[in-house]
C-alpha cells in the first residue's frame, strides 16, 4: 500500500512540475445576455488573462478541432471558420491575419486562449453582437444595452453638483423622490462596477445603483430644496449629465447663492481624473510602461549587487500609481512581475493596447565607476538605412476585398513602426529630459538617439529612460531608495504632462 | 632593328623599376616612417612583435574615454594583410587585445571567431559568447561596444560599408538588451570624441 501512495504522490508532483510555471485563477468575467447573467471563468497564464476554449465553445456554440500536425486549432461557428495557431499569437479569420497578445496555452487537455480572442476573433465571425469590456470584466452577448456610467460629486458652496458620464449616450430621466434623486436609464443594465461617491457634501450622502439595475440613486439630506439637470456632450462621445442640487433657502431657489460664483467645474479638484476611461479630447488614453529586463535577464548589476530588473520594476510600479493618481490615464506594464519578456512582446503590449505613449525604464552600467546621471534615449534611424526610409513613406496599397472592390491599406513593416514617430518621440524625449533635469542629476549625454531594439517596433511616441548608473555606488543607493524612486516617478509624470501640453515641442 | 630592341628592353626595365618603387618600395619606406613616429605611450601599451619583417599598417582603434561618455580613437600598428577579410580580421583582433591603460568597451575574454565580408561591403564579425554574457549592461556602454567594432572596420577599411555583429555564429537581437543588432550598422562617429592627433 505504502509504495502505491508514494508513487501516486510522486506522479502528482511530476504533474505539478509539468504544468506551465505561472498560472493562476483570475477574477471571473460576467456574461450578460438580454435575459441572463452568468460567470465565465478566467485564469492568468504567463501574465495573460485567458478563457478556456471549451467554455467559449459551449457559450458560442463553436466546434473546435485540433490539427496537431499543422499546429493549429480550427474553430467553426455558424459556417464561419477560424484558424488559430497553437504556437504563435496569430489567428486567420476569413483569410485575414489577426494578432493576439499571446499564443494559446494548453493545460492538460484544455486549450486556453487570451481574452482578446473573444473581441478580435469571435466578434468578427459571430452573427450576434459580442462586446468584451475588460475594465469591468463583462462580456455582452447580443443586443444588450448596457451603458458605462461613472460619477463624481462636488460641493460648490451651499450647492452640490453630481456629474454622471454615460457612454454610449443613453436616454434617461431624473426625478426627485423622498430622500433621494434617481436617474433612470433606458437600458437593460448599467456597467458601473465601482459606482460610488468620491465625496459627501452637505446635500449628498452617497451614490449607488438604484432599486432597479437601470437606475442610479443619489442619497440626499433633508436640506435639499430642488435640483436642475442638464445634458452636455461629454468627452469622446459620452453624454455628461450634470445635476445641480440646491439647498432649501428662504430666498428664491432659482437664484444661485450670490457669494458663490456659479462657475462650473473643478475649483477644488485640480487633478480630477476623467470619470470614464475614455480619451479626453486631445489627451492620453493609455500609457504603457516597460520595466527593462526581468526574469532570466537581470540587466545591469550594481557594485553592491543590485539588479537592474529590480529597480526598473519598482520604479515602473510607482510610476503607474503616480500617473493614475495625477493624470487618471490607464497605465499598463509590459510585465508586472519578475518575468522574462521578449523585446518584441514589449512593443506588442503597447501596440495591441493602442497606447499613446511608451516608456521603457532602465538603469545603466559603465566600465567607469564614476559615471552617473540619468539619460533619455529615442530611436535613431541612421543604422537602418533604406528600410527606415521606406517605412517613413509608408506605401499605400490597394488590396482586393472578398466580394469585390478594393481597400486601401498602409503597409508598415512591424519592425519599423517607430520610424513614423521619430519627431514626436524626439519631442517626448525632450520633455522627459527637461522634467528629469529639474529633479535628478543628469548625465552629460542626457538626450541621445540610438538604434535601440525595444523602441523600433513601437507604433507610438516612445522613449527609453536610463534612470541612473548602478555601477556608481552613490547612484546605486539612490536608485534603491523609496524617496528617490518617488522623485523619479514624479519627474517622469511631469515629463508626460509637458509633452501633452506641447511644451516639449519647443526648446 | 637591334637598337630598337635594346631600347625596348631598357624601357621595360625602367618601367618595372618604377613600378617596384611605386607599389612596393615607397609604401614600405612610408609605413616604416609611420611606425617610427607612433607615440611612446602607444608603443608601450601595445608591445610590438619582435619580427620587424612583418608588414604593418596603422589602424584607428577605439577605447572608452576617461569620463566614460565617449569613445576615443587611438592609432595602433596591426599586421598588414592583402585581402580585405584578412585585414578586417587583423584589425578586430587588435581591437580585442588588452590595451592597458586604455579601457575597451568590449568585455574581456571576448574572442574573434570569424569575419566574413560580402561583395556589397557588409562585414559580419562573429564574436564569442563573452561579448554578451560578460557585458556589464547599460545602453551607453552597449552602444560603445557595438560602435567600437563597427567603426574600427568602417573607418580603417573603406571597402567595408556596414558591420553586423554575430555571437557564437548566430545573428542576435542585442548584446545586452538595448542596441538592435539584427541589421548591419553603418559607421557612426556620434559616439567618438574628435581626434586630437
Amino acid at each position: 500500500m505504502k509504495p502505491l501512495v508514494a508513487a501516486f504522490a510522486a506522479a502528482l508532483c511530476l504533474l505539478t512540475v509539468a504544468l506551465p510555471a505561472q498560472q493562476s485563477a483570475a477574477l471571473p468575467y460576467t456574461v450578460v445576455t438580454r435575459d441572463a447573467k452568468r460567470p465565465l471563468a478566467a485564469r492568468t497564464i504567463n501574465g495573460q488573462e485567458m478563457f478556456a476554449l471549451d467554455d467559449l465553445a459551449r457559450l458560442f456554440n463553436l466546434s473546435v478541432r485540433e490539427d496537431a500536425a499543422a499546429a493549429s486549432l480550427t474553430i467553426s461557428a455558424g459556417g464561419q471558420t477560424v484558424l488559430l495557431s497553437t504556437q504563435q499569437p496569430l489567428a486567420s479569420v476569413g483569410g485575414r491575419m489577426t494578432s493576439l497578445p499571446a499564443a494559446p496555452a494548453r493545460e492538460g487537455r484544455t486549450w486556453y486562449v487570451p481574452v482578446d480572442f473573444v473581441s478580435r476573433v469571435l466578434a468578427a465571425i459571430s452573427a450576434t453582437k459580442i462586446d468584451l469590456r475588460k475594465p469591468s470584466r463583462l462580456l455582452l452577448v447580443g443586443d444588450v444595452r448596457m451603458p458605462r456610467v461613472a460619477v463624481r460629486v462636488e460641493g460648490l458652496g451651499a450647492q452640490s453638483r453630481v456629474t454622471l458620464d454615460v457612454a454610449p449616450p443613453t436616454g434617461h430621466a431624473v426625478s426627485q423622490e423622498p430622500g433621494r434623486v434617481v436617474v433612470r436609464f433606458e437600458a437593460d443594465a448599467l456597467d458601473a462596477p465601482d459606482l460610488r461617491a468620491n465625496t459627501t457634501t452637505d446635500l449628498v450622502t452617497g451614490v449607488h445603483l438604484g432599486d432597479t439595475a437601470q437606475s442610479v440613486a443619489i442619497d440626499v439630506t433633508p436640506r435639499l430644496g430642488s435640483f436642475r439637470a442638464t445634458d452636455q456632450p461629454g468627452p469622446a462621445g459620452a453624454t455628461r449629465i450634470v445635476i445641480d442640487l440646491l439647498p432649501q433657502t428662504e430666498a428664491a431657489p432659482q437664484t444661485p447663492t450670490p457669494q458663490q460664483p456659479q462657475q462650473p467645474a473643478r475649483p477644488q479638484a485640480p487633478d480630477t481624473p476623467p470619470l470614464l476611461d475614455l480619451p479626453p479630447a486631445g489627451g492620453l488614453r493609455t500609457i504603457v510602461i516597460d520595466p527593462g529586463h526581468g526574469g532570466d535577464d537581470s540587466g545591469a548589476r550594481g557594485t553592491q549587487g543590485t539588479l537592474e530588473k529590480t529597480v526598473t520594476l519598482a520604479v515602473a510600479r510607482r510610476l503607474k500609481a503616480t500617473i493614475e493618481a495625477r493624470l487618471g490615464t490607464r497605465v499598463l506594464l509590459t510585465h508586472d512581475g519578475d518575468q522574462t519578456v521578449g523585446l518584441d512582446q514589449r512593443a506588442a503590449v503597447a501596440n495591441n493596447n493602442k497606447a499613446d505613449l511608451f516608456i521603457s525604464l532602465h538603469a545603466s552600467a559603465s566600465v567607469r565607476p564614476a559615471v552617473a546621471g540619468a539619460q533619455v534615449f529615442y530611436l535613431g534611424l541612421e543604422g537602418y538605412g533604406e528600410a527606415a526610409q521606406r517605412a517613413v513613406q509608408a506605401p499605400r496599397d490597394a488590396l482586393p476585398v472578398l466580394g469585390g472592390g478594393t481597400r486601401e491599406i498602409e503597409i508598415i513593416p512591424w519592425e519599423m513602426a517607430q520610424a513614423r514617430y521619430i519627431d514626436q518621440s524626439a519631442a517626448f524625449a525632450r520633455a522627459v529630459e527637461a522634467a528629469l533635469r529639474d529633479r535628478v542629476p543628469m548625465s552629460p549625454r542626457a538626450l541621445q538617439q540610438a538604434p535601440l531594439r525595444v523602441l523600433v517596433g513601437v507604433n507610438m511616441p516612445a522613449v527609453l529612460v536610463e534612470l541612473g548608473f548602478l555601477t556608481n555606488a552613490q547612484q546605486e543607493q539612490q536608485l534603491l531608495a523609496d524617496d528617490h524612486q518617488s522623485v523619479l516617478a514624479q519627474a517622469l509624470v511631469d515629463g508626460i504632462m509637458r509633452y501633452r501640453a506641447g511644451a516639449g515641442g519647443t526648446r | 632593328m637591334s637598337r630598337r630592341a635594346v631600347l625596348g628592353i631598357a624601357f621595360a626595365l625602367v618601367a618595372i623599376a618604377a613600378a617596384w618603387v611605386l607599389f612596393v618600395g615607397l609604401p614600405r619606406w612610408y609605413s616604416a616612417r609611420r611606425a617610427a613616429s607612433v607615440d611612446a605611450a602607444a608603443s608601450a601599451a601595445l608591445p610590438q612583435p619582435a619580427a620587424s619583417a612583418v608588414r604593418k599598417i596603422t589602424a584607428t582603434l577605439y577605447y572608452v574615454t576617461e569620463d566614460g561618455m565617449s569613445l576615443t580613437p587611438a592609432q595602433r600598428e596591426v599586421p598588414f594583410a592583402a585581402a580585405v577579410t584578412d585585414q578586417a580580421r587583423a584589425i578586430v583582433e587588435a581591437q580585442l587585445a588588452p590595451a592597458v591603460p586604455l579601457v575597451s568597451a568590449i568585455p574581456p575574454d571576448t574572442k574573434l571567431r570569424e569575419v566574413f565580408v560580402t561583395e556589397r561591403g557588409d562585414a559580419f564579425v562573429d564574436l564569442s559568447g563573452e561579448v554578451a554574457s560578460k557585458h556589464p549592461g547599460g545602453s551607453l556602454d552597449e552602444i560603445f561596444t557595438v560602435y567600437t567594432i563597427v567603426n574600427a572596420l568602417t573607418v580603417n577599411l573603406p571597402a567595408i560599408k556596414r558591420v553586423q555583429i554575430l555571437v557564437d555564429g548566430k545573428e542576435v537581437d542585442t548584446l545586452a538588451g538595448h542596441v538592435d543588432l539584427r541589421h548591419p550598422l553603418a559607421k557612426s562617429l556620434d559616439w567618438v570624441i574628435h581626434d586630437t592627433h
